[in-house]
Formats: C-alpha cells, sequence, structure tokens
C-alpha cells in the first residue's frame, strides 16, 4: 500500500499537460513570446519527437528557464539557439540548418517539382506529333464512338 | 478453448489465401473458367474465418481471460466494457489481426460486388488481394500471434495505456485501416491490369469507386486522430508532423492524386502509365507507413510496439509486393503509351498540376520523415527535421494547389481557354480578396498566415459554388438534379476551403493564458471571464480524478459550466489530462486543469481558439464529398454498360 501511494504522488507531481509551469512565465509579455518561439524549435533531447514547450520532462523544464534566462540577460534568439546547440548537438533543432548535407533536405521539393513540370510539359508536347502520326483504325474508331456515347449520358 | 478456436481459424485462413492466391491466377492465365471462380467462394470463406479469429479475441478481451498473453498485457478486469472491446486493436497484434480482417473484407465485397467485371480480371485482382493476404498473415503467425497463452494465469492485467482509453480508440484505427488497406484494392487492379497488359476507361470506372472508398475512409480516420490529439493531449495541438501521422498523410496524399488522374483515364484514356504507378506507390506508402509504425526505425509517440524483427519481416513484405509491381510495371508500362492529344490548358492539363502538385507534397512529407534516418546512416548526423520544417517545404505546394483549383474544376475537356474560366470565377475572386482584406484589418499584427490562409479559403468554397453553378447552366432548379459526382466535387473542393480557413485562423489567433487561480478567482481571455468555482476529488471506474468546475461568462452572460480533469490510473500509474471544451462556430473555449501548488491554488491554463472546428468540418465535408460521389447513378450505369453497349441511351 505504501508502494501504491508513492507511486500515486510520483505520478501526482509529473503532471502531463503542464509544459510550461505558471511560474516559468516572464512578467514581460514580449520576451516571454520570443521564448515560447524559441521553444517551439527546440527538441527534448529525451523525448519521442516533442519539443520543449510541451513536453513535460525534467530536462525541457531546465531548457526553458535557461532559454528564458537567456533572454533576460538580452541575448538574440539566433544566439539561445546558438548556446542550446552548442550543449546538444544539432539533434535538438526542429528546423534544421540548409547546410552541408542537409541542403539536400530542403532541395529535394523544389527539384523534383521542377522535374516534375519538366516530364509534364514534355508529355504534353509530344501528344499532338503521336496524335498526327497515328490517326485511329476503324476498330479504334467505333470504340472511342462507343466511349464518347457513354460520356454523353 | 475461444481462443484456440481462433488461433486454428487463423491459421485456416492464411491455408485459404494461399489457395485463392494460386488457383485464380493459374486459372486466369489457362483460360479455366472454373479455376477463376474458385476466387470468389475463397475470398468470402477467408473474410469468415478472420471474422471468427477477430470474434475469438474480442471474446478473450470481453471476458477478461488474462491466461491469454495479449489480454493480460493490455487489458484490465475493471476497465470499461466500451475499452475492452476497443481494446482489442489497441495494441500491436490486436491492430494487425484487425488490418488483414479488413484487407479481407475489401476481398470478400470485390468477390460480392464484382459481378460486372470481367471474370478475368477479378480472378486476377483477388489473386492479388489474397498475395497481400497471406504475406501478412504468415507475419501475424510468425511474429505476432494475438493467441498465445500463458502457462500460470496472473490474477489481473496490465491495463490498457491511459492515454488510449478514450472513445477515440473505438474508431480511429478502424477508419484509419479501411483507407490503408482499401487502397490495396487500387494496387490489386493495379497489378491485375499490368498482368491483362491492358487500361482502358472501363477499368478507371472500376477503380475509381476503390480508390474513393479508401481516400474518404482515409480522410475520416486521420481527421479523427487529428480530433482525438486535439482534445486529449492537454494543449489543443492538432498535427504534429509525427513520423506516424506523415505515414497515414502520404498515402491520404496520393490517393487524392489517384482519384484525379482515374478520372482523366476514364474520360480521356490517357495518363494510364502515371495512374498505375500512383496506385502501386499509394498502396507502397501505405506499407511504409506499416513499418514505420511497427519497427519503431523512428520513434514516435505511437509506436506502442516494436520490435526489430517485425520491421525486417514488414520491410521483406514491402521490398517484394511494391518491387514486384514496379518491376512488373517498368516491362509492361511502354504498351500503354496513347496518342490522345493533350492540351495543357484544359482540364485534363489541370488535373495533371493537380497529380504533380499533390506528389511532390507527398515527396516532401516523404523525404522530411526518413532523412533524420538516412542522414544517420550516411553522414553519422543526428538531427531532427520537425514541423517548422514542413510548415515551410509543404505549405507552398498547398498554396499553389488552392490557387489553381478552382480555375481547374471548371475549365472544358481536351480543351479550354483560361480567359474564359476567370471570367466565370471573376465574383469568386472578389470574395475571396475581400476576406483576405477583412482578415488582414481586423488582425492584430497582420498576419500573413491569417491572411493568406483565409483568402484561399475563401476562394476554394467561392469557387466551389461558380463550379455548382456553371454545371446547373445558371439555373437554380437544375441544381437538384446534377449527379452526384458534381456534387461530390463541389463538396470536396469546399471541404477543403474550410479546412484551410480553419488551420490558418486557428494557427494565427489562438490566445492562451497560463496561471496559478484560488478557487473563486476569475480571469480574463480574449473577452471571456473564467471563474473557478471548485476543484474535487472524484472516483472514476478505473482512475482517480481531479475534477474542476469553471464558469465561463462573456459580457455578464454565461456561456457555460466546464470541467476539465485531471486522472491517475493507478495500474499504470499514468496521469493523463481531460480538457474541457467548449464549442462555438467561431471559436473554441479549451480549459485545462494541472497541479496543486504549493503555495495553495491550482495551475490553470486557459485558450480561446478561433475557427478550431472548421478543421474538422473541412475534413467532414471532403469525406461527404467522397461519398456523394460514390452515389453517382454513373458508376452502376457504367457497371451495366457492357451488356447493353449498343443500345441507344437518350440524352439527359
Amino acid at each position: 500500500m505504501r508502494a501504491l501511494a508513492v507511486v500515486l504522488l510520483l505520478a501526482l507531481s509529473a503532471g502531463p499537460s503542464f509544459a510550461v509551469q505558471p511560474d516559468e512565465v516572464l512578467a514581460d509579455a514580449g520576451l516571454e513570446a520570443r521564448a515560447r518561439d524559441i521553444s517551439r524549435d527546440l527538441r527534448c533531447p529525451v523525448c519521442q519527437g516533442e519539443n520543449i514547450d510541451e513536453s513535460n520532462a525534467p530536462i525541457s523544464r531546465d531548457l526553458r528557464l535557461y532559454v528564458r534566462e537567456r533572454l533576460v540577460a538580452g541575448d538574440s534568439d539566433a544566439e539561445v539557439i546558438e548556446a542550446v546547440t552548442d550543449r546538444f548537438g544539432e539533434f535538438v533543432l526542429f528546423d534544421p540548418p540548409a547546410t552541408g548535407s542537409t541542403l539536400v533536405l530542403w532541395l529535394a521539393g523544389p527539384v523534383m517539382a521542377l522535374l516534375g513540370l519538366l516530364v509534364a510539359w514534355r508529355f504534353v508536347r509530344q501528344r499532338p506529333a503521336l496524335a498526327r502520326a497515328e490517326a485511329l483504325n476503324d476498330e479504334e474508331q467505333a470504340r472511342l464512338d462507343r466511349i464518347m456515347r457513354d460520356d454523353a449520358r | 478453448m475461444i481462443a484456440e478456436l481462433g488461433h486454428f481459424a487463423l491459421v485456416l485462413s492464411l491455408g485459404v489465401a494461399l489457395f485463392q492466391m494460386i488457383v485464380p491466377m493459374i486459372g486466369a492465365s489457362r483460360d479455366r473458367a472454373a479455376w477463376m471462380d474458385s476466387a470468389r467462394p475463397a475470398a468470402m470463406a477467408q473474410f469468415g474465418l478472420l471474422g471468427i479469429a477477430f470474434a475469438a479475441l474480442t471474446v478473450a478481451f470481453v471476458t477478461s481471460d488474462f491466461s491469454v498473453a495479449l489480454v493480460y498485457e493490455n487489458s484490465h478486469s475493471a476497465k470499461p466494457m466500451l475499452y475492452k472491446v476497443s481494446g482489442v486493436w489497441g495494441n500491436h497484434e490486436g491492430s494487425m489481426l484487425l488490418w488483414v480482417l479488413i484487407l479481407a473484407l475489401f476481398g470478400a465485397a470485390a468477390a460480392v460486388f464484382g459481378d460486372n467485371l470481367p471474370p478475368r480480371l477479378r480472378a486476377r485482382v483477388l489473386s492479388v488481394q489474397a498475395a497481400i493476404g497471406a504475406a501478412f498473415l504468415a507475419f501475424i503467425l510468425l511474429t505476432s500471434n494475438p493467441f498465445l497463452r500463458l502457462d500460470v494465469p496472473p490474477f489481473d492485467g496490465r491495463d490498457l495505456n491511459p492515454l488510449l482509453q478514450d472513445p477515440g480508440l473505438a474508431f480511429h484505427p478502424p477508419f484509419l485501416y479501411l483507407g490503408y488497406v482499401g487502397l490495396s484494392m487500387s494496387f490489386s487492379f493495379a497489378v491485375a491490369a499490368l498482368i491483362e497488359g491492358r487500361v482502358d476507361a472501363a477499368w478507371a470506372r472500376w477503380v475509381r469507386p476503390w480508390t474513393l472508398a479508401a481516400w474518404m475512409f482515409l480522410t475520416i480516420g486521420i481527421a479523427l486522430g487529428s480530433w482525438w490529439a486535439y482534445y486529449e493531449l492537454g494543449w489543443g495541438g492538432f498535427w504534429f508532423w509525427d513520423p506516424v501521422e506523415n505515414a497515414s498523410f502520404m498515402p491520404w496524399l496520393l490517393a487524392g492524386a489517384l482519384l484525379h488522374s482515374a478520372v482523366v483515364v476514364e474520360k480521356r484514356e490517357t495518363l494510364k502509365a502515371w495512374t498505375i504507378l500512383l496506385a502501386i506507390m499509394a498502396f507502397g506508402l501505405s506499407l511504409v507507413g506499416t513499418f514505420i509504425v511497427r519497427s519503431g526505425v523512428i520513434t514516435s509517440v505511437h509506436s506502442f510496439a516494436s520490435d526489430p524483427t517485425r520491421g525486417v519481416f514488414i520491410l521483406g513484405i514491402l521490398t517484394l509486393f511494391v518491387g514486384g509491381a514496379l518491376t512488373l510495371f517498368a516491362a509492361r508500362a511502354g504498351a500503354m503509351t496513347t496518342r490522345a492529344v493533350f492540351s495543357p490548358v484544359s482540364r485534363e492539363g489541370a488535373l495533371l498540376l493537380n497529380n504533380l502538385l499533390l506528389a511532390v507534397a507527398a515527396f516532401v512529407v516523404f523525404v522530411g520523415t526518413l532523412w533524420p534516418l538516412v542522414a544517420e546512416f550516411a553522414t553519422g548526423r543526428k538531427l531532427s527535421v520537425g514541423p517548422p520544417f514542413f510548415e515551410k517545404a509543404f505549405t507552398p505546394f498547398m498554396i499553389a494547389l488552392a490557387l489553381a483549383l478552382p480555375i481547374g474544376s471548371i475549365l472544358p475537356w481536351k480543351r479550354g481557354r483560361a480567359g474564359r474560366a476567370m471570367a466565370a470565377l471573376r465574383p469568386a475572386a472578389f470574395l475571396a480578396l475581400a476576406v483576405a482584406g477583412l482578415v488582414f484589418a481586423v488582425s492584430t499584427g497582420h498576419s500573413a498566415l491569417a491572411v493568406v490562409g483565409a483568402g484561399l479559403g475563401a476562394w476554394l468554397v467561392a469557387g466551389s459554388g461558380v463550379d455548382l453553378w456553371q454545371r446547373a447552366g445558371g439555373r437554380a432548379a437544375r441544381l437538384t438534379r446534377l449527379p452526384g459526382a458534381d456534387w461530390g466535387r463541389a463538396v470536396a473542393h469546399a471541404g477543403l476551403g474550410v479546412t484551410f480557413i480553419g488551420i490558418s485562423l486557428l494557427m494565427a489567433w489562438q490566445v492562451e493564458d497560463i496561471r496559478v487561480a484560488q478557487v473563486g478567482d476569475r480571469l480574463r481571455i480574449a473577452g471571456y471571464d473564467v471563474t473557478l468555482q471548485d476543484v474535487a476529488e472524484v472516483q472514476g471506474p478505473n482512475y482517480v480524478s481531479t475534477t474542476a468546475t469553471m464558469l465561463v461568462e462573456r459580457a455578464g452572460r454565461r456561456v457555460g459550466v466546464l470541467h476539465p480533469e485531471k486522472r491517475v490510473y493507478p495500474v499504470q500509474a499514468m496521469p493523463t489530462t481531460e480538457a474541457a471544451i467548449s464549442s462555438g462556430v467561431f471559436r473554441d473555449i479549451y480549459l485545462v486543469i494541472g497541479d496543486r501548488q504549493q503555495g495553495g491554488g491550482w495551475a490553470i491554463r486557459s485558450y480561446v481558439k478561433p475557427f478550431a472546428a472548421w478543421i474538422w468540418v473541412g475534413c467532414g465535408l471532403m469525406a461527404l464529398g467522397g461519398l456523394l460521389s460514390l452515389t453517382d447513378r454513373r458508376y452502376r450505369v457504367a457497371a451495366t454498360a457492357r451488356r447493353r453497349a449498343s443500345a441507344p441511351v437518350p440524352a439527359e
């Protein structure tokens, strides 16, 4: 029974909902808003894909307090993020910097879109040529007529 | 005894699936009618046997038979009945059993409703479907058997993860699986067509309803999951770009593309090879999703069971089916070129653009999801790809899609004139600009997200109105007589617009308040007065709850009394929050109670979330659009068209 009470106590003390606790909130609304924005882009180092703003892990609380400390001390957003990255590595950045091999990640979408446009354009361009080259034979024409009739309904 | 019965039925269904995989396929190539027809009773028998196996597992959960290992690990005698039933698929083994049950359901449906399919195509479709079934049944029996017994039955079970003890579990996974697995039908049709070496308008008419149904279920499943996260996780997030969410989102995007390209095959007999490729990739991504969730290679809150052997097995299935299908595609796709004229400014041109944008968007999600894995293998860099990346890299394609959509949907087939379409859309454009201007004027900080999102949303909704109005020839009386497909298209496109508005305004205008409140304290948030009236300890069936009573007023008028809760489930020693939400048309009020503070009082989090409900209403409209399209009589007319192909039919 005592064991159960201890478990209950532990469970109660680690609330799941409360990421940012009321005692962490800065009095200066502007600084607090910046702190929230920074926290949303930083990954909790020990959780499964949560940012430190939402996470309940003790280390996330420490990081949130650290971010606020630095902001109060007058650091810029970039300086705060750099300070955290220096300690925990680029793993904590949810917004990976577009440098080195990560450039591939950022360029994958646009490059694919351009390639797709190119292929689609070539596909569209070659159609009239093909259509001229090969007229329909009688059987195909009959089938086409049937399909067109079906469509018209 | 009942568990053994289920186990036996499961083994038997593997035997039936193997028969259904081999015999009809040989029959189709040797032209033996009886062999081909054997696929239909086999598909129904396979479904019946899996139904027995699933029922047996459900009985074990409902009666709390803790001699079954799976029940012991995931259930508890004090758990409410709803969660005993939905808990059947709240674990790895049970959810895989649900997966194959739904796979067999689709196979049986194709056998029952497939009267109008050419016998050879039907035999091949059912054979491919059975091959997928056999692979996953082997996976279940060899790595994830749900019916294993314990030698010494324990006194009580270990209970279900409290986060999963929610009505959401009853609906979210079944709908998601209906969507995921529904795409197996499109896959089977694609592979069967490759084996036949023939794709035509009739083929597209058979494939479209199945894809539409799968897409519709996937829409509902994803929306339910997002809504569940919204009310359960305690801060009202609705989408996290989590690997598992992405795993369901990629097939959704490709299924959306497939729906549209199948229309082009049906109407114009072109884009055939691309449509086949999309069908293969859409189901392939469903398998990738299953692999991501079940193997745990990418850590995520969803992977409640992960194990390397299971991951390798699924990777094997994935390689076999997608690799096999792509090889077949490479060999046969060349035979599918068409000679139709294809003008860039036409409905088919617009649908091609739709396909391009949706496919590239899916590709961005794919690369973003797998990048951490690739980077660590290739360069040893441990990095994360999260919401900021996806928001920046994915959104531009959605903006382009939304801009082009209303124009494309009113362009005529074959050859259209962009200027004419734009002229018809002028009222919609004015409305969209007016909405964007209004949002710009009222938003503090003039958030670009709010302006662009709401403007595009209004453009989509008004564009759908113009689309319908044009189809009706400008006469209101004819609106009700439009075919289901026209209504479906307009409703689904308008739904996308509503979701756009919801997401952008919620993200731009949300207001939050975090504080410590004593009982009796009143706080003010975005024009609402919230009073903490009482906090009480309440005993639930299998949890202890701290329940607050909070009065919400606006300008002295009572809006409602909300009861946010914080629960502790003693068996798993895990707390959960139950946010209290007052939903409205233009805003949700979202209240959460946290810990008791050392200096007295309670931590309270309050949010006002503008237009939150619009996100899911929009998803609902998209699904409704799919349903309306499915009711279109032309699918059934097409089904009988073969039999009376030459009979003259009066024009509408």
